[in-house]
């Protein structure tokens, strides 16, 4: 699409109310425990009390033996010979021999009511022999550290690293020698953040439904119904297409809910039970046990500046335990770790470890937000000894298009100067500040993903318009989609209904993640509805006997496109749709494939701070969040996005971890104890939208729901620093913590 | 275990149900009455999803066991406004984007109403504080606070 | 076929006898990752894992995407989002 395109739209940028709304308000809309079925049986799953352990025996008699108990299963009932991921997925779904972590699945039970269930589950009797465990990620890559699943390592790892070691990498350019030797100053500091939980307030829920036949049927909340039928058809071995999974309404996931953690033990159960669909909810801690929260990290970042504040040279090493698993995003995040700044020498090096602990899942910019912890917060602790301001540093390095990233190919479109001139121009950096206050400055960085995408669009016979997807609507992209097909089709945008369908309606999609929503199924929409418009055209010509190609589409109806194409009054979507029964059938478009075309978004996020020096309790005075949206189609939930990045960062930053004790079991499983922000922890939130455009989407768009998470954690540090002097490099950043520094 | 024969008032409405005494009044709702508008989101009363009025006082109806609704007075989201007349605050959730995913907003509308009653003109400070039972991991709660702001400006008959 | 140059991640130069820049003759990316296994096979169980191949600053995950000697290709480990 030509730059030129980008210029006003009666549509796009506007804030209709979202299609779902009235659904949302009365309490109607339904998630993923909210529905039933005739003969519906209800689950509950029996789970290891032990961080590490071998299963020596289950004894399921009693719980069978209960009336109402329908089905017991255990891994014994899971096919055999499953390799890869596929075998990681059926092993943290049900253990095999060993129990990996604290709430490790390694039974299930479904009877016709949840406390029958429940009352079942604690008549499982299993046997166990406690192994050593391993919880944080230094202690577990250390070389005598317990070996949690030995011969689990992939080809990245050289011989005779630690037995927890299962993925290594290291990448960079330019020579770090000459760069270090050319800088003025150079720091080299250790930072570390703990487990964060996605937090999403919907547990897991789904109901499943499993025949003799082979035939499946799934309800459930997830990100991406086409990865819960693949995942599910894998671990059960059965027929992808014979599973038709249906997404409920979706209370969060944050990347959480972009895999399987119970799903198949309830079509397990359904299968057991003689096909009675069964509805299987996880409780809180469950969800905490068990469920992906992100990984921790331990990290080196060596750093050379020179006195004007330009960067020579930099150097990280990254650890992170994504749990019993391969899959700590380390990549990921040594990736987007330096991305806002050009380098000439820069060194990555990069370890996945295993630790007893639950399996890691995707998180909101996945290791975007550990990396920038530790760059960011080095960047400012050397601007600080060098007398620098934060955002001029980052001005005078940062990226712009065409610059070769830290990572390695060069950036294509990115906003990143236009968001920091933003950023310095926002009064919020005018404001003045009290006594044990202080301001910190950072920013973020994430790719986005366009990826594999199936939508359709059809006509209806009053000439409105639905439009199928098949990416989730988590935080209102049917409005954003209905808001781009109505701009394209000339139509208002309450003529448009967006349908989220199962997997049964749509070719595969790639679930509502790396921020693509808005950005792929929004351009695959646009495409559809440029298909159908040009079916309208042709409908229109062959009325007015005239040429297609002298017709064309405005404002929501079809015309001649010039005086010599003939003279006949424009013809409307409705009256085309009205007779096309009789011009030829139905009129649709549709349009799927690999959506290339993805536009990276930079944030800058400036948060002030008050330090209580009596207790260390870090209060959030102010916040800005200042992004490249590209093109907002929404502005208001392109705003809701940055906002709950940052609540979620802030959190991540100063209350939330996962705490162990010393037997590896996890000390915090309820919200009490696992504390995410409350409304009276944090300030309203103030938002900057940039738009610089990314021209591989014909609007514009550049994904927006991830990078807010990431300035967070290095910003509160820097502007703790700011308010005490006390330099915190461990997260989260408690009372008790900030309390040590301050006297340390 | 023996369930017990329960008649209540949930919405105005007179009804019935039979609760296993360990059950919450939450799972009652939910699965006896098929009143799913309340969420569970903790089953602990830290997230609020499950707000509801007993006989006009806010609870976690997770904390509640169903056997004591026993001639109780209940309103649930459900009985908050229907399409044609929605309560204020629903409207202004709607206006304002103040709803991401969805799932905590029928508790944080049932708590927010709870709070118009008994205050028509709260500070910011007092809807954060009302509101510090109700979990939203999506907005970071400005659109949230905007929109009962906006609300209760509106019951009181200002302009917004 | 062409000769294109792919920039892999120094990681894997153990695997190619020490070369961070292998050329390969290639008209798609299809045929690169295959012709990169096929001169280096202890790479092929990483490549056939899952990478992301950034073409001029665009990833692009389609084996079939054309290749030519002016391009700029690197591989990265897959990428997914949350």
């Amino acid at each position: 699409m030509a730059k030129d395109e980008f210029n006003v739209h009666n549509l796009v940028g506007t804030r209709p109310d979202r299609p779902d709304g009235l659904d949302k308000v009365t309490g109607r809309a339904r998630y993923g425990a909210d529905i039933s079925a005739p003969g519906m049986l209800w689950a509950a799953v029996v789970r290891s009390p032990h961080a590490h352990a071998r299963i020596l025996s289950i004894d399921t008699s009693k719980a069978e033996a209960l009336e109402g108990v329908k089905a017991v299963v255990t891994r014994a009932d899971f096919p055999t010979g499953l390799t890869g991921e596929d075998w990681n997925l059926q092993e943290n779904t049900m253990a095999g021999d060993v129990a990996l972590y604290d709430g490790h699945a390694v039974a299930a039970v479904a009877a016709t009511s949840q406390l029958l269930a429940n009352d079942a589950a604690r008549l499982i009797e299993v046997e166990y022999e406690v192994l050593p465990h391993v919880i944080d990620v230094d202690d577990a890559i250390k070389p005598d550290a317990p070996a949690i699943r030995p011969g689990s390592a992939d080809a990245s790892v050289p011989e005779g690293m630690a037995p927890n070691v299962v993925r290594y990498m290291e990448f960079g350019h330019g020579d770090l020698e000459d760069g270090f030797a050319k800088a003025d100053l150079v720091c080299e500091k250790s930072y570390k953040t703990e487990a964060a939980h996605q937090g999403y307030i919907e547990p897991h829920a789904c109901m499943g439904q499993l025949g003799e036949d082979g035939k499946g049927e799934m309800w459930v909340c997830t990100q991406g119904q086409w990865f819960i039928r693949r995942m599910c058809s894998a671990v059960l071995g059965m027929e992808t297409s014979q599973l038709r999974v249906t997404p409920s309404e979706i209370g969060g996931g944050f990347g959480g809910k972009t895999t399987i953690f119970m799903e198949p033990l309830s079509l397990a159960l359904s299968r057991k039970a003689g096909g009675k669909p069964v509805k299987l909810v996880m409780s809180r801690a469950e969800v905490l046990r068990a469920t992906g929260p992100t990984a921790s990290a331990s990290m080196d970042v060596k750093i050379g500046m020179t006195r004007d504040g330009t960067m020579t040279a930099a150097r990280a090493e990254f650890r992170m335990q994504g749990g019993a698993f391969p899959g700590a995003p380390v990549d990921m995040a040594l990736y987007c770790a330096f991305a806002p700044y050009k380098l000439p020498a820069v060194a990555h090096i990069g370890y996945d470890v295993l630790a007893n602990r639950p399996k890691c899942a995707a998180y909101r910019a996945p290791g975007s937000p550990m990396g920038a912890f530790a760059v960011e917060s080095l960047v400012d602790e050397m601007c600080r000894e060098l007398g620098l301001d934060p955002i001029d540093v980052r001005l005078k390095n940062g990226v712009k298009s065409g610059d070769k990233s830290s990572y390695g190919p060069k950036f294509g479109s990115i906003g990143l100067t236009e968001v920091l001139e933003a950023t310095k121009a926002h009064p919020n950096l005018a404001a003045p500040l009290g006594p044990n206050q202080g301001r910190g400055a950072a920013a973020g960085y994430w790719f986005n993903h366009g990826g594999e995408t199936s939508v359709s669009m059809a006509i209806s016979e009053d000439g409105t318009a639905q439009v199928s997807v098949g990416t989730p609507d988590i935080g209102g992209s049917r409005a954003s989609i209905a808001l781009m097909t109505a701009e394209t089709l000339g139509i208002p945008y309450e003529n448009v209904r967006v349908n989220v369908v199962e997997t049964g309606a749509l070719g595969v999609n790639e679930p509502t993640h790396g921020s693509r929503a808005t950005f792929a199924s929004g351009k695959a929409a646009v495409v559809a509805a440029e298909q159908a418009i040009g079916e309208m055209c042709r409908r229109a010509a062959n009325e007015w006997g005239i040429d297609p190609e002298a017709v064309e589409w405005v404002d929501g109806a079809a015309q001649p496109a010039g005086p010599n194409a003939g003279k006949f009054p424009p013809m409307s979507i409705a009256e085309i749709a009205g007779k096309m029964g009789s011009t030829g059938g139905p009129i649709s478009g549709h349009h799927e494939g690999n959506l290339d075309g993805v536009g990276a978004s930079f944030g800058t996020h400036v948060v002030d701070v008050e330090v209580d020096p009596e207790t260390g309790r870090t209060t959030i005075l102010r916040y800005l969040v200042v992004q490249d949206a590209g093109r907002a189609i929404h502005p208001s939930y392109v705003e809701g996005q940055y906002q709950g990045g940052a609540a979620q960062g802030i959190g991540w930053a100063l209350n939330e971890e996962y705490v162990y004790d010393d037997q590896g079991r996890l000390a915090n499983p309820v919200f009490l104890d696992y504390r995410v922000p409350v409304a009276s922890d944090l300030p309203m939130i103030d938002t900057v939208i940039v738009e610089v455009p990314n021209p591989g989407h014909p609007f514009g768009v550049r994904g927006v729901g991830e990078t807010g998470i990431t300035p967070p954690l290095p910003a509160i540090a820097n502007a703790i620093q700011h308010a005490t002097g006390a330099r915190l490099r461990h997260l989260p950043m408690t009372p008790a913590k900030v309390l040590a520094a301050l006297k340390g | 275990m023996t369930k017990v024969h329960v008649t209540t008032t949930v919405n105005g409405d007179p009804v019935e149900f039979l609760a296993d005494p360990r059950e919450t009044l939450l799972d009652s709702l939910r699965n006896s009455l098929g009143l799913t508008g309340s969420k569970e989101g903790c089953g602990t009363g830290d997230c609020g999803a499950c707000s509801v009025t007993m006989n006009g006082t806010l609870v976690c109806s997770c904390l509640v066991l169903g056997v004591e609704a026993e001639g109780a007075q209940i309103e649930t989201i459900e009985g908050m406004g229907g399409d044609t007349q929605l309560h204020p605050l629903q409207r202004k959730f709607v206006e304002h984007a103040a709803l991401q995913c969805g799932f905590c907003t029928p508790g944080i509308l049932v708590a927010a109403k709870k709070l118009l009653e008994e205050n028509a003109n709260p500070t910011e400070t007092e809807i954060r504080y009302w509101l510090a039972g109700n979990l939203c991991r999506c907005t970071g709660y400005d659109k949230i606070i905007r929109a009962v702001q906006d609300a209760a400006a509106e019951m009181r008959g200002e302009a917004a | 076929m062409a000769t294109v140059a792919l920039h892999l991640w120094s990681g894997l130069r153990r695997l190619t006898g020490g070369a961070e820049v292998v050329e390969v003759n290639a008209e798609t990316v299809g045929e690169a990752l295959d012709a990169l296994c096929a001169a280096h096979p202890g790479l092929a169980p990483l490549i056939q894992g899952g990478v992301s191949v950034v073409i001029d600053g665009d990833m692009t995950t389609s084996r079939h995407h054309p290749v030519t000697p002016e391009n700029e290709i690197f591989l990265m480990q897959r990428l997914k989002g949350g």
